[in-house]
């Protein structure tokens, strides 16, 4: 069966509109009756995703399928990749500027907490040409 | 108990009026935005000084019933507009969020 599809472009460095396409996925997952408790978790994977992308990426794009039985996300950005990948799975491991951690932002969870809310997470790509991140929560 | 049952002259309601029928079951304290994401159980009321448009974000993707903004600290006014859209309500609270906590705690038990 084919897939609900959604696709955002997200800005790099714009807080004041970041979150919004994790915001529209959300709306809709709880417009299509999916569990709360799954709606929590695919919120949050993609949100950490997201944010993510507005703070370390050029900027990207999210992609969200929603099928009868599973959430598929990606988040894809366009550079400078993930320098050290094991390090950045690290609880408390930051890369995020001042300004950016001043905001409460960049405490080091984003990629713990999008691995710990989804069922898999794939790491696809990490170079500096960009990474790519693919999450599946299962329901 | 309800987000209503919280507003008093020392908490005070600055958007999200729709929301006020929430549940509150819980109080959390934190300024790490991640950490929230990743520790708070829906139906809290959050406590913080973080004041901009994500937090309003973050309380909608983690099922928040209200949050509480101690010290005083002001409430940007984009970060207004998005807790009205959102039916996220905001309360003020001139004091720590120490004594927030404590004031909250004692009004759930």
């Amino acid at each position: 069966m084919k897939p609900y599809t959604m696709d955002f472009d997200v800005k790099a460095r714009d807080f004041s509109s970041a979150g919004e396409s994790s915001s529209k996925f959300r709306k809709t997952l709880l417009m299509l009756s999916i569990p709360s408790d799954i709606v929590r978790r695919a919120s949050i994977a993609a949100y950490e995703a997201e944010m993510n992308i507005v703070i370390h990426s050029y900027g990207g794009k999210m992609h969200f399928e929603i099928y009868k039985d599973k959430i598929v996300i990606v988040a894809e950005d366009t550079g400078p990749g993930i320098k050290d990948l094991e390090l950045a799975m690290k609880e408390g491991y930051s890369t995020a500027p001042k300004e950016v951690i001043e905001m409460g932002f960049g405490a080091g969870m984003g990629l713990p907490n999008m691995k710990r809310n989804a069922d898999t997470m794939e790491i696809v790509n990490h170079d500096e040409s960009g990474t790519k991140i693919v999450m599946t929560i299962n329901f | 108990m309800k987000v209503k049952d919280i507003l008093s002259h020392e908490f005070t309601l600055v958007a999200g009026e729709g929301g006020i029928e929430k549940e509150v079951s819980n109080v959390y304290v934190c300024d790490l935005l991640s950490f929230v994401m990743s520790h708070v159980k829906s139906g809290s009321a959050w406590v913080t000084i973080q004041t901009h448009v994500n937090v309003i974000a973050v309380a909608v993707m983690t099922d928040i019933s209200c949050i509480i903004i101690c010290e005083g600290e002001k409430l940007d006014e984009n970060a207004k507009e998005k807790a009205d859209e959102e039916n996220i309500p905001v309360i003020a609270f001139n004091g720590s969020s120490f004594e927030a906590a404590v004031k909250l705690s004692e009004m759930i038990k």
